[in-house]
């Protein structure tokens, strides 16, 4: 099948006022009568909620927190883009869209991309509006800082915790509906499978956590905004709960699965340092800004870093990206982190990580800028490794991040199964092979605040969905099926707990899937990853039962998805002979170890329908078609 | 590092719950304390026991979903720290540590360490916002706010939301949390048309939660992970006050909601 994107035809500036000059629209009176399922409570599924509440559907929203506050978005540190051009450094709608068409490595959609660089302005003027404390200059007006992939300054950020604020302006608009009635919250609740009745999807079916009731609930239409799988590669920045649950259950209801193999690793983390270590601390990409990124010349020099001299520092990024220097993107930053390592030329006591040297920026501007600006990451890596990055560099690695695939969606941020959009990072749409940084809070805002109130209401105008009800036999067969799972979860009994088989598979796809991928690795990965699902299913322990808080239930839930998805995402990386963005393939390479890319064969989106467990997937394209910007091979020397 | 720990066992919110005595060995200094959990729960599964429930997500000091008191103090003995930010490094070999759940009458246990804090975000949808419906913005620079208004604003809204001000207070106060709120969108130009109604209908929702009184022991500012500071109670009570005596219906309405 080749995929349609439905891109409204036209020159690529107008298609989205083209596209809200055609859609219909829903009555204010039957708005009310279509119940809407918003699962996710993070910046794409709060603003989503809180809008659609706004315009009178009625919302269910879910999250598996105790507070739609907790959503992994808070966590974000550095900023969020939007071409504002404020700094008048040259900025445009233009020129955000084609730094992220280009920081994606061109694996995106045109019309998809210049759509989010077109909303981004309203963004900030949404948020300000809600209260968020973005950084100001003294005159009041605010402040920008720049951000790797990008030679201007569009980045607007609340301190180090740019994430937090604006969960908390979402989250605030989300609270004021559920005040107002238009929204229902369901926290600490799980959704465990999609409902599709008529090739429509019109429900879910959820767990509570805290009592474990199994639970219909039947919609108009289903919207995920369930955030990435990041944790696939067991530790990552992103928080605990992470999980690919409810896109894979999506997945296995119909919805295709695109791109997968494209995961991001982010250059700037606290390196590993034991093995019952259960996350890796991000450090802000915006410390780039400032820190200059070295390692010793020498392999194997042991000296302090203080002492190793100017002239046997290697700044391996302004060495070999003189124009975008230590602001390099990430995965070329990355790549270039583990090359020098790979040397031997890594520090720590791992040997695995490069120094993060902020002793010229504190010389030139003085420790007190320093610390306006970073002051509060300074001190949480002052916290996690009991060292002062004011008087000794920080030591960095790279590790899994963000994750620029998802379920596939169309322009209007539909999937193939109708009724069913998908919102946020749990899509694939905007960032191609490699997001660009503070991309991804605007995208989900974009999708949440301004994308979805339009196009859902054309689905809904157009489709005029019946009501279902809660017995309709297709609920019958999901809740069954949800039901059965957690049974045999529990009936395994086994000796192992369902951690350790995560840390297990995590470390097979950082080893064979994380930042350089070949076909042997790949090939080994897609052997041993059903052996440990085998022995998953053989020896896990999940003490308890079903009907209480069930920690250990809702882990190896969680777990058991990530065994089957971990496989898709491999064959994906293993089909995608090229490399692109943060998917590099070592078969792909130039001389000079930069990726090499295969726009003849690969510039589409793979988009992947489930077939069983274990089977191999069928794989769809959609062709990428490129009307306004050239492929370039993406230097940024 | 060896330890000996005393933790909260509680099958669920309506059960008997006690303090367990646990002996942990082989704990690195440079694990966080949640790791150290891990590293227990981890041995339970191995023993077929239960794992302890604790509530923790970012594991990064943000989302404000862990909590526990350790030896008596919310979020344990390091200032300006949650507890997936402590490391055992803080920590002894040989130390005796009792991990017991927040405590407050709005906060009932849901399981062993894992408590219900919803009482929170109803105080939020009692007022906690800026009505400004999405695409009703006007250009964000059209309205420029003062920097050090700008962050003071920020310093309020640094507010995690986790409860430990509500776990440290001996009255289970809530009010550094809903004063931080007030804080942050009172300082802001945008925060004004709503701050009277805001500062009257979250006080009130906070007294019908059963939070206690402030009488002024500003445990809660010493525990907080973030830091903010109890000047916010001091500019609620203000606002509250002079919203309080202007508004003419105040008193019959809550007279009448009680
Ligand atoms: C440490 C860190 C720093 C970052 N910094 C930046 C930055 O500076 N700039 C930037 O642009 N991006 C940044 N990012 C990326 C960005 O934060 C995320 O991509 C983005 O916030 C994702 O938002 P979301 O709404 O799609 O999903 P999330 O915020 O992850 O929300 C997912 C929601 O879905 C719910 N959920 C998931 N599964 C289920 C289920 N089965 N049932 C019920 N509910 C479910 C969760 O409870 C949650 O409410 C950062 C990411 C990390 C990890
Ligand atoms: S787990 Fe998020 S603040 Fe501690």
């Amino acid at each position: 099948m080749i995929l349609d994107g439905k891109v409204p035809p036209g020159p690529l500036e107008d298609k989205w006022t083209e596209y809200r000059r055609n859609m219909k629209l829903v009555s204010p009176a039957n708005k009310r009568k279509y119940r809407i399922i918003v699962v996710g409570s993070g910046l794409a599924g709060a603003s989503a909620a809180a809008t659609l509440g706004q315009l009178g559907y009625n919302v269910d929203c879910f999250c598996f927190q105790d507070s739609p506050r907790r959503a992994h978005s808070i966590a974000a540190q550095g900023g969020i883009n939007a071409a504002k051009n404020y700094q008048n450094d040259g900025d445009s709608v233009y020129r955000l869209f084609y730094d992220t068409i280009k920081g994606g490595d061109f694996r995106a959609r045109e019309a998809n991309v210049y759509r989010l660089a077109e909303i981004s302005t309203a963004i900030i003027d949404q948020c300000v509006a809600l209260g968020v404390p973005f950084a100001r200059e003294y005159g009041g007006l605010l402040a920008n800082r720049s951000f790797g992939g990008a030679q201007v300054s569009r980045t607007f950020y609340a301190r180090g915790q740019t994430g937090q604020q604006l969960l908390l302006g979402a989250y605030s608009a989300l609270q004021r509906q559920i005040a107002a009635g238009q929204v229902k919250m369901h926290t600490r609740t799980e959704m465990l499978d999609l409902v599709v009745v008529n090739g429509q999807a019109r429900g879910i079916i959820t767990r509570n956590l805290v009592t474990g009731e199994i639970k219909r609930h039947a919609a108009a239409a289903v919207i995920l905004a369930t955030g990435g799988y990041g944790t696939v590669f067991y530790l990552s920045t992103n928080a605990a709960g992470c999980n690919v649950t409810a896109a894979y259950r999506a997945y296995k209801r119909g919805a295709l699965f695109a791109n997968p193999c494209f995961t991001q690793i982010h250059p700037t983390c606290i390196p590993v340092h034991g093995e019952h270590q259960s996350k890796l601390t991000l450090m802000s990409e915006s410390l780039r800004n400032d820190g200059r990124v070295w390692v010793p010349k020498k392999p194997g020099d042991t000296r302090h870093p203080n002492d190793i001299p100017e002239d046997e520092r290697d700044y391996y990024l302004e060495r070999k990206y003189p124009s975008y220097g230590n602001l390099s993107p990430r995965d070329i930053a990355s790549r270039a982190a583990k090359e020098v390592c790979d040397e031997g030329r890594g520090v720590g006591q791992l040997g695995r990580g490069v120094y993060l040297d902020f002793r010229d920026a504190i010389k030139r501007l003085g420790r007190e800028t320093i610390a306006a600006r970073y002051g509060n990451l300074f001190e949480m890596y002052n916290r996690i490794t009991d060292e002062d990055p004011y008087e000794v560099p920080m030591r960095i690695y790279p590790a899994s991040h963000y994750t620029m695939g998802g379920l596939w969606v169309d322009y209007s941020l539909m999937s193939n199964v109708p009724g069913l959009f998908v919102l946020g990072e749990a899509n694939f749409s905007d960032h191609g092979a490699n997001r660009l940084g503070a991309s991804a809070l605007m995208q989900g805002l974009a999708d949440g605040f301004f994308i979805i109130s339009d196009t859902l209401g054309n689905y809904l105008a157009t489709t005029k969905p019946d009501p279902v009800g809660t017995d309709h036999a297709a609920f019958d067969e999901a809740e069954t099926e949800v039901r059965d799972r957690l049974q045999k979860l529990l009936n395994v009994r086994g000796k192992r707990s369902p951690d350790s088989f995560h840390r297990a598979l995590g470390s097979i796809m950082w080893e064979y899937c994380g930042m350089a991928r070949n076909a042997q690795g790949l090939k080994k990965a897609l052997s041993e990853i059903p052996a440990i699902r085998e022995e998953f299913w053989r020896d896990v322990r999940v003490p308890g039962t079903g009907e209480e808080f069930n920690i250990a239930l809702e882990k190896a839930g969680r777990v058991a998805d990530y065994l089957e998805f971990a496989e898709l995402l491999c064959h994906d990386a293993l089909t995608r002979e090229e490399s692109c963005g943060g998917h590099f393939r070592e078969e792909y390479q130039d001389e000079e170890g930069e990726a090499l890319r295969d726009d003849e064969n690969f510039a589409h989106v793979a988009a992947w329908e489930y077939q069983g467990v274990g089977k191999t997937p069928v794989l769809h394209k959609e062709p990428l078609v490129f009307e306004n910007v050239e492929l370039t091979k993406r230097s940024y020397k | 590092m060896n330890l000996t720990l005393y933790i909260w066992r509680q099958r669920d919110r309506n059960a008997r719950g006690q303090m367990v005595k646990y002996h942990l060995s082989d704990v690195s200094p440079d694990m966080s304390f949640l790791e150290m959990l891990d590293l227990l729960n981890q041995k339970l599964y191995e023993s077929g026991e239960e794992p302890i429930a604790f509530d923790h997500d970012c594991r990064e000091g943000i989302c404000g979903m862990c909590s526990l008191v350790i030896n008596g103090q919310p979020h344990g003995p390091q200032a300006a720290t949650t507890t997936c930010q402590l490391h055992m490094r803080k920590f002894k070999d040989g130390d005796t540590i009792y991990i017991e759940p927040f405590r407050a009458r709005a906060f009932p246990v849901i399981r062993d360490l894992v408590v219900d804090r919803s009482a929170l975000d109803r105080i939020i949808q009692a007022g906690g916002f800026i009505s400004a419906p999405t695409g009703s913005a006007v250009d964000a620079n059209s309205i420029p706010v003062p920097r050090d208004e700008a962050e003071t604003a920020m310093d309020a809204a640094e507010c995690i939301g986790c409860g430990a001000c509500v776990a440290a207070c001996k009255n289970a106060s809530a009010m550094l949390f809903t004063a931080a709120k007030i804080g942050h969108l009172k300082h802001l130009p945008q925060g004004q048309p709503e701050r009277r109604r805001r500062v009257l209908s979250m006080v009130e929702q906070m007294d019908a939660e059963g939070f206690g009184n402030c009488t002024n022991y500003y445990e809660c500012e010493a525990a907080c992970p973030k830091e903010i500071s109890v000047k916010f109670i001091a500019e609620m009570n203000r606002d509250y006050l002079k919203a309080a005596l202007t508004d003419p219906n105040y008193g019959e309405k809550k007279s009448s909601s009680k």
